[in-house]
């Protein structure tokens, strides 16, 4: 046993290209609007990040292609927001991604009405997508569907209501256990 | 009394099954080896695990929703309770997240402590981790070596922030305040002990042939389902996906900092434990270097309307008086936007997602804890091997349930 030696696993940056030819972020969104003027419908650049507004129809014919074509391998992130009972549509999932080759980040947004809030679920394209999506229905309500096991994860199963929707109390005032 | 008079609940009733059956047992959430209240249910043929189903939750405390309604400086206690065994690392990541919303530039005094201290946090959080690991499979002596070296980094914290579990060190434009006299003095005394007590872990677990034996070979995944399922930090690193956010987007001037990514290609239980055991002295490095480059300077950014201003001035200046009522009272203002600021903590990506809409309170918060990613590969790992593996391999993942179930 060698102990403290160091032991070169495959380094990200020795895979990647150099810095001048790889296309940013919103290059490579720019050049998938054209090609595909109906899976995005904005690119935003806020903050040094680069935000798509994909349609719900899309989303997971995006992330597939972003996945294959473009070594967005890894699904960093997939939260849920509520933007307020009055605004529409209400709900937000964004898809933080992540290139483990390419070290790029990016992000996907699809909005959702309240009276319609379903998702095709990304869980066949990374399948850490599972426990992200059960958390968002979980405690937004919004369905992704075709998912495998779409229950709630952080609270009771019979809980009522989702717990991160605007117009959810902060405080409750009865013990969940009496009702 | 005859048995058919007693009334038996119908889950605590006797069935007559042959022994080559399958049979289900929920192990959790009050085992010791589950770190915390982690609840899985194991459906069993003998002892071999066919299917584990983690039920996490019995930790939620709704902190995700309370951001929503205190105000941004307020959030910095609450990220001490989520990975409780990284909590400077998670005020890093929130922090961070909100100054990259303000726009504010950071002194580099504050980015050196911040590094510092965070290395200092990631070889406690990994000392936790290896003594309730060695633990977890039978050997118990490491657990007080752990517990001795990581006193001392605790001490180390509490000197500089006043707590030593919940030390909300870091603020929003810098840090509550500049390191107490003495404290070089007494990390380097800590940096000249360290090496050697972990050449003593190391003969204390890594020859011992029980350990390999029960750690060689055991929940073994791919780098190909690493990356799939999400994995980070060590455990990633232990597939052989040499990937650490210091190096791929580092922030906090790591950049300048020279360390290796240690990584190992087996993927077993074994490889995420030789990876944290190097990951330690990489960090100790770390310290090392940020401790030579200390020097005098501000440690709170320029911008008065967002930093509070010091106890000194407030006794001499109306203006900065009026900041401090106005912050205190009233909070300030972050532009609106969004962002998603990942760092790599102890366990792997801990990436911070706060969305404004303007005003002094955020309108979404959301941790993307890596702990709570990291567990949902558990089946993948742990179908097939046996239940006493299982508890290797919770161990190996090192997860907190307070960052899971936030």
């Amino acid at each position: 046993m060698n102990i403290g030696a160091v032991n070169e696993g495959v380094l990200p940056e020795q895979i990647a290209t150099t810095p001048n030819q790889k296309p940013t972020p919103s290059q490579l969104l720019t050049a998938l609007q054209r090609e595909q003027p109906e899976w995005i419908s904005e690119v935003v650049e806020a903050f040094g990040e680069v935000t798509a507004l994909v349609p719900r129809a899309h989303i997971v014919e995006v992330c597939a292609y972003l996945k294959a074509e473009a070594g967005f391998d890894f699904l960093a992130d997939l939260c849920g927001v509520d933007r307020g009972p009055e605004e529409e549509p209400r709900f937000e999932v964004n898809y933080h991604l992540f290139s483990t080759t390419k070290h790029y980040r990016l992000r996907l947004k699809v909005v959702v009405a309240e009276d319609d809030c379903r998702v095709p679920t990304a869980t066949g394209v990374w399948r850490t997508a599972n426990w992200h999506e059960r958390e968002t229905y979980d405690l937004f309500g919004v369905v992704f569907e075709g998912h495998p096991d779409l229950r709630r994860i952080l609270l009771p199963d019979d809980w009522q209501g989702h717990a991160l929707r605007k117009d959810f109390p902060l405080r409750g005032y009865e013990p969940y256990s009496l009702k | 009394m005859s048995a058919s008079t007693v009334n038996i609940p119908p889950q605590f009733e006797i069935v007559d099954r042959p022994l080559d059956t399958q049979m289900t047992i929920s192990m959790g959430p009050q085992h010791p080896s589950t770190h915390g209240v982690l609840r899985l249910e194991l459906v069993l043929d003998g002892e071999m695990v066919v299917k584990a189903v983690p039920d996490i939750g019995y930790l939620h405390t709704g902190m995700e929703k309370l951001f929503e309604y205190k105000k941004y400086q307020q959030g910095i206690v609450i990220t001490d309770r989520m990975d409780y065994l990284n909590p400077l690392g998670n005020n890093l990541a929130y922090v961070m997240a909100v100054e990259k919303l303000l726009g504010l530039e950071i002194p580099e005094r504050a980015q050196t402590i911040r590094v510092l201290t965070c290395e200092l946090q990631r070889i406690a959080s990994h000392l936790v981790w290896l003594g309730t690991h060695a633990l977890d499979i039978g050997a118990m002596t490491v657990f007080f070596y752990c517990f001795r070296e990581r006193e001392k980094i605790l001490n180390l914290i509490e000197a500089a922030s006043g707590g030593r579990l919940t030390p909300s060190y870091f603020r929003i434009g810098g840090l509550m305040m500049d390191l107490p006299p003495g404290f070089e003095r007494r990390v380097k005394q800590f940096l000249e002990g360290f090496p050697p007590s972990v050449d003593e872990f190391h003969k204390l677990l890594t020859g011992n042939r029980i350990f390999q034996k029960r750690t060689q070979g055991i929940g073994r995944i791919s780098a190909a389902d690493a990356i799939d399922w999400g994995l980070s930090g060590p455990c990633l690193r232990g597939s052989g996906v040499a990937l650490d956010i210091r190096r791929a987007n580092p922030y906090s001037s790591y950049e300048t900092y020279d360390f290796e990514v240690p990584s190992e290609p087996d993927g077993d239980t074994w490889a995420r434990y030789m990876v944290r055991m190097r990951e330690m002295r990489e960090s100790h490095k770390i310290v090392t270097q940020a401790l030579d480059r200390l020097k005098p300077g501000p440690v709170k950014a320029d911008a008065p309307k967002v930093v509070l201003p010091d106890r000194e001035a407030m006794k001499t200046h109306m203006d900065a008086l009026i900041h401090h009522f106005l912050i205190v009272a009233e909070g300030f203002d972050v532009p609106a936007g969004e962002v998603y600021h990942p760092i790599e903590a102890s366990k792997g990506e801990l990436g911070v997602y706060v969305k404004s809409n303007g005003g002094p309170k955020p309108a979404r918060v959301h941790f993307r804890g890596p702990s709570f990613v990291n567990l949902s590969a558990l089946p993948q790992m742990s179908e097939g091997a046996m239940v006493a593996d299982v508890v290797a391999i919770i161990g190996s993942l090192d997860i907190v349930l307070g960052e899971i179930d936030r």
